[in-house]
This record gives C-alpha cells, structure tokens and sequence, in this order.
C-alpha cells in the first residue's frame, strides 16, 4: 500500500511511471499545442490555466474600481450616472470576490504546490480538477456576459428583497454565474481535502505538512461545507425573481433578513477563504526569509483550523444594524472578537520566527512583510469593527471598505505577489529581476496607503459606502484615495513586465534559488511532468533549518 | 483495464479509498445544500406555526408515505446490488427494479403535484392559486422548490444508476475490481433517499 512498491527497485530507471523524454525533462515541455494546455490533467498546467484566467479577472475588476475612483474625485457624480455608479461597484465586487479572491492563490498555488509539497504525482483527482477549470470559464463567460448585456446593481450581496423585487439589471444571470462559479470552488476544495488524507509520500506525516498546505486544507473544509450554501440562497432568488416563488418576500410572510443569514452564513466565511491561503503563504515565506524553523508549528498549523472553524459561527456581525435580536448580536460580537486569537497566534509566531533570523530582503519576503503590517491594522480595525457598540456607528462607512480592503487587497494580494515571486523561480525555472521586485513591493505597499487610509478617515468621519454624492468636505480625502488608486494600479502592472521578460531572459534558477527546505524545491524547476523522478521519502520535520546555539563553533 | 491503478496513485486500495473519501465529501456538500432550504422551512414553522400547521394538513401524506415507501424499498435494492458487485457478481435486474421504483416516485410525484395543480395550491408560474394566508403560501413556494430540487437530484441518480445498469448488461464494469463506482453511486442514491426521510416530515407530518 506504500508509494514505493510501484517502481522496480532492482531497475533504477525505473520510477513506476510511463512518460516520454519531453516530459521527463518539464511539465512545459510536455507538449506546446493549444490542446495539450485545454486538455491537460496536470496539477501544474491546470494551474497555469488558473493564474492566465484570474489574472485577466483581476483586470477587469480593476477596470471597474478605477471607474468608481475616478468618480469619487470630485462631490458630485459627474462621470457615472447613478445607475451606472451603482453597476460599476457591483461588478467590482463580484468579479473581485468571486472571480479573483477566492480562486486567486488556492486554484493557482495551491494547484502548483499541495502535490509538490507533499510529495504527490497529482493531485487526487486530476480531471475532476480540470472540470473544476472549465466550470469556472463557463461562469466566468457568464459573468461577462452580465457585463456586456447592461450589468447589475444590486452589490456583490445581493440583498433582497431589492435583488428580488426592485432590481433592474441581470440579477438572475449574476447569481447564475456566481452558482456555477460555486460549483468549481466546491470540485476544488474536494479535491485538495482528499489529496492531503491519501496522497501524501512515505514520511510525510501530519505534523510534516507544510504550513501552506494546512492553510489549504483548511480553506478546503470552507469551501466544502459554507460553497453549497450560497447556492442554494442564489438558487432561491433566482426561483423568486423567474418564477415568483417567493420564500423572502415580505408579502407572503417571508423575511428579507432570513436572506441575510444565509447569505453570510457563506459569505463571511469566504473572507477566510480569501485570506487563510494567504496565512499559509506568508507563514512560508517567513520562514524562507529567516532560515529558521517557524516559531510555534503547532500552533500556526492549529491556528488555520481554528479560524476556519470559529469563521462558521461570526456571520452575524454582519447584521448588526439590520434587526436581528440583540442578544444574538452580542453573542456574535464575542465570537467575532475571539477570531483574534488565532490571528494574533499567526502574527506573533511569525515575529518569533524572525527574532534573529538571517533575514535577505528578497522581493517575496519585502510582500511577507507588507502583508504583516497591512493584516495587523486590517485585522486591529475589525476588533473595532466585531464591538457592537461602535459597529452601530461605523456600519456602512468606508471604515468597513477600508477594514476589508486592508485584508483582502493589502493582505491576500500582497501575499497572492509574494507567492507569485517566490515560486515564480519553480515555476519557470527562470529567475527575475530582485531590484524591480522590490520596488514593486514598495509601491504596492505605498500605493494601497494612500487608497485605503484616508477611507478610514473618511469612514469615521461618517462617509457611507455606495454614495457618489458626497458633502464637499470629504474630497480631500477621497482624492488622495483616488491618487493612491492610481499608483496601486500602476505598481500592480509593474510586476507583468518583468516577470514575462524572465519568462525569456532571465537566468536559470536552479532548483532552490532561495536556499530553502520543502519538497518542492527538491526537484526540478521547472517540475517534471510527474513532479519527482522518485518518490521523495520524509524523514525530519518542516523547515528544517540549522539553528545557532550558543557556543556553536561558527556561531 | 481490471484493477488499472491511474496516475496519481500507487495501490488500488489507496485509489478506492481516495473515491469514497471524495464521494462522502461530495455529499456533505450536498447535505449543506439542502440545509438552506430545511433552515428556510424551520424559519417558516418558528415565525408562523399555526399557518404551517393549517398548510401542512392540506397535503396528500398518504402519497408521500407511499412515496416513502418506494424510496426505502429502492435503496434496499441499491444497497443488494452494490453487496452484490463488491463480491464480483453483476446484479443488474435489481439496479433496475430499483430504477423502476425511482421511477414510480416521479410518476407519484407527478400525480400529486396535478392534485395540488386542481386543488389551487400548487404555486407554479401562471396558475390560478388562492391561498388562506400569506405564510400558507410561503410554505407552498418552499414545497415545490424543495420538492423539484429533490426531483432533480433523483433524476441524477436515476441517470448514475442507468448508466450503471448498462454497463453491467455488456460486462464493461469489471467487477469486483471497478464495484468502487457502484459504491458511489449507491451512495449518491442513498443521500438522496436520505433527504426525502428529512423532506417528507418536514412538508407532510408537521402538524
């Protein structure tokens, strides 16, 4: 039942495995036609395929952030109409929260890596993933569609019974798009949950996994159980608007808050499906930028359940102003608050494991770095933000749009760029340029700022969300928020140019650029086809570094 | 093709144990699915027990129980033909006795829906419908969403186990090297056996 008894050990070519030269050599040189790449199996072309199509996403939703901006330079709404304003932030958010965020670093890195990383040839089931890929281009397409045919405005929440009832727009074809896009998640999320129980190598044991493929794993579970949820809530919107079957429309008894609860019950976990990959991402590349053992194991690994679990059971805090009983309210505030806990863990491990490291202030750790400061205050703001009695204030104001924005853009899309350039080296086999990614790393982090902390301000001082508006003393703030726009969007295309001229330049990199521990970095970059020309087998325990003692000889 | 091991796997125990992790994971998933709308139904019955009360007894339970009743009886013959295969033997009368009874749920389902259809309490697009109270027809709006999703879940079974039928007929499912694929598809068509049980005192019995 072990991995080894496939290969015959008296024939050392022999890895157990059919394939080609080609394939031998790396999982890109396995075939160049379009066909190979639209039919493939491979965890790591699948991956590609994600990173080309959540890229081109993340664009798009741009696009319709820099529209937003751009209105906001000045009180009235002199770019967009009303309308248009209110289609132009809902597609932001759809296309950000579903397209972007929740596949971003999972359906790429994690797709890339959760074989690599536990020494497996695939993932468990290889064209289940590929579907998975296809299910998300079909309700991409759809979602696309939406566009083209006029929009929606309704907000990524789909609140009834304004989505129900009032909404103009496509409403229907929207919550279609983010249905099927549900069901790629939940194909997913299966696959890496069954992936880490049978396929890890000989000797990876659980308290081996890499912390990223904790963080995976536990993103897995959310995907799993919170996905179908949302589904079936869409499902019934749909079911009202189609076919007048109303179960949230007040007039027949039902309950437009009912709506709230389910759609939180997903939608507030999906933070954590956003940002627990990008935990695991940056536990990793902490430790690679300390080369020392992380601070904690344990606990760090723990702490990824536990936000996991306790992110079931917080929802409410999302329906603090919206008429639910007060008791439940506070109950809501307490479990919010304790999310703390496990992030806090996060935190001070991290700063544990940097305390006398030998620290190189490579490009992937400058975003390590960044993502640790921009989670603190994101994180710090939601505290606030879990208090019931100040929520009933801010609620609604762009000090939540700035709360959330700190975790999902300054946290889980610097941590998405710092992945992508470390691993990028695996990848491609080709290094890139250290200078330019560094300054990257700085614009990025200066350029999201500007955009975001002038929205606290702007929050606190009691400017809505959704509004474009606004009384004239708020412009100051927002058009520093627009001019940081500007330069994160810029700082965010930087990275394009020089990662795609390594693509043809860049020197080779090696199998372990960085100098790390990980089974990924043991094999070649790029991987072959099968990921390992032998089955590694473990037998230490994660990031294995040399610690320094007192007294060492060299130390 | 017998017992072939593909990639990424080593052993065949380890493929077979890997689909039935996936498969059970998969109904968890559609266990959270169909808990919306029990959560939806529970909602209902807290905020306005006496209308649901009222709306409940209008329902035909004898052609829920008897639906019931073709459920259980069909699963038992799933779970027979699934026994069967895991020892290598292909049973495919009783997958398809067990398909008929599939069947004979639609065809009751059909039959009772027309009822409600004539009796103007069957919520459909177009129809003429009169209800005693505003929640009675929430709890109708609710019946037939749940009722038609499960509808649509058993047709899928009915396709998994057709296909299944098939396959056993022209001997191309080796058995008992490939049974893990009539494993999970009995266990696909257990779930939703398992959640017509949770249904059907949900919409008929909760008086």
């Amino acid at each position: 039942m072990t991995l080894q008894e496939r290969p015959d050990r008296e024939n050392l070519a022999d890895t157990g495995l059919s394939e080609t030269p080609a394939e031998r050599v790396s999982y890109l040189r396995a075939g160049h036609t379009l066909k190979s790449w639209l039919l493939t199996t491979d965890h790591k072309r699948i991956a590609i395929l994600y990173l080309i199509s959540i890229t081109f996403f993340f664009f798009v939703g741009g696009a319709a952030a820099a529209l937003v901006r751009l209105d906001l330079l000045t009180p009235a709404g002199d770019l967009l109409s009303n309308e248009g304003y209110n289609r132009a932030f809902t597609l932001h958010g759809v296309i950000m929260v579903w397209f972007f965020l929740i596949p971003s670093i999972p359906n790429t890195f994690g797709n890339f890596l959760l074989p690599l990383m536990i020494g497996a040839r695939d993932l468990a089931f290889p064209r289940l993933n590929l579907l998975s890929w296809y299910i998300f281009m079909l309700a991409g397409l759809l979602t696309l569609a939406v566009l083209i045919l006029g929009g929606v405005d309704t907000g990524w929440t789909f609140y009834t019974p304004l989505s129900s009832m009032f909404a103009h727009g496509q409403v229907v074809l929207a919550a279609t798009a983010v249905f099927v896009a549900g069901f790629s998640s939940i194909l997913t999320g299966l696959n890496f949950i069954v992936t880490v129980h049978k396929l890890r190598c000989p000797g990876m044991t659980w308290g081996r996994l890499p912390l990223f493929v904790w963080s995976i794993y536990a993103t897995s579970l959310i995907l799993v159980l919170a996905t179908p949820v949302l589904s079936i809530t869409l499902a019934l919107i749909a079911a009202e608007r189609l076919f007048g079957l109303g179960v949230f429309d007040p007039a027949v008894g039902g309950d437009p808050l009912l709506y709230q609860h389910l759609f939180w019950f997903y939608s507030h976990p999906a933070v954590y499906i956003m940002v627990l990959p990008a935990l695991g991402v940056v536990s990793e590349l902490v430790a690679a930028a300390a080369r020392k053992p992380i601070f904690g194991y344990a606990f760090v690994a723990g702490s990824s359940m536990a936000i996991a679990v306790l992110g079931f059971f917080v929802w409410g805090h999302h329906m603090f102003v919206s008429g639910q009983s007060m008791y439940a309210s506070a109950v809501f505030s307490f479990l919010s608050i304790a999310v703390a806990i496990p992030s806090g863990v996060k935190v001070y491990n991290w700063t544990a494991t940097l305390y006398k490291g030998h620290i190189s202030l490579d490009p992937p750790f400058l975003f390590a770095m960044a993502f640790i400061g921009l989670f603190v205050v994101g994180g710090l703001t939601g505290l606030i933000l879990a208090m019931l009695a100040v929520d009933v204030h801010v609620h609604d104001t762009y000090f939540v749009v700035a709360h959330f924005h700190y975790i999902m853009v300054g946290g889980a899309v610097s941590a998405f760029f710092g992945a992508l350039h470390f691993w990028w080296p695996k990848m491609f086999g080709r290094r890139y340029s250290l200078v330019w990614g560094r300054l990257s790393a700085l614009l990025i982090f200066l350029g999201f700022n500007l955009t975001f902390f002038p929205q606290f301000l702007l929050g606190y001082l009691g400017m809505p969300r959704r509004y474009h508006v606004y009384p004239p003393e708020f412009q100051v703030l927002h058009v520093l928020s627009s001019a940081g726009a500007g330069i994160l969007g810029l700082a965010y295309l930087m990275p394009f140019a020089y990662l795609f001229y390594a693509l043809r330049y860049g020197p080779p990199a090696g199998d372990n650029p960085w100098g790390v521990t990980g089974l990924e970095w043991q094999t070649r970059s790029p991987p072959p086809k099968h990921n390992f020309d032998a089955v590694p087998v473990v037998d230490g325990p994660p990031y294995d570094y040399h610690v320094e003692m007192e007294g060492d000889e060299d130390g | 093709m017998a017992d072939r091991v593909r990639e990424p796997y080593a052993a065949p125990g380890q493929q077979r144990e890997a689909a039935m992790m996936g498969m059970y994971i998969f109904l968890a998933s559609e266990t959270m699915l169909f808990s919306g709308l029990f959560l939806v139904a529970l909602h209902l019955r807290l905020e306005h027990a006496p209308e649901v009360v009222a709306a409940s007894r209008q329902m035909h339970y004898f052609i829920g129980a008897a639906n019931t009743a073709l459920l259980l009886t069909s699963s038992l013959l799933v779970a027979l033909a699934v026994e069967a295969a895991r020892e290598g033997r292909a049973r495919p009368a009783v997958l398809a006795t067990a398909i008929l009874l599939g069947l004979g749920f639609l065809a009751l389902k059909a039959v009772e829906y027309r009822m409600e259809y004539a009796e103007g309490i069957l919520p459909l697009p177009g129809a003429v419908t009169e209800f005693s109270s505003p929640a009675r027809h929430a709890f109708m709006n609710l019946y037939l969403i749940a009722t038609a999703l499960h509808a649509v879940h058993l047709s899928i079974g009915l396709g998994l186990l057709a296909t299944l039928a098939v396959r056993l007929l022209r001997g191309t499912l080796p058995l008992p090297e490939r049974s893990i694929v009539m494993v999970n598809a009995g266990l696909y068509w257990h779930l939703v056996d398992v959640i017509w049980i949770f249904l059907y005192p949900v919409f008929y019995l909760a008086r």
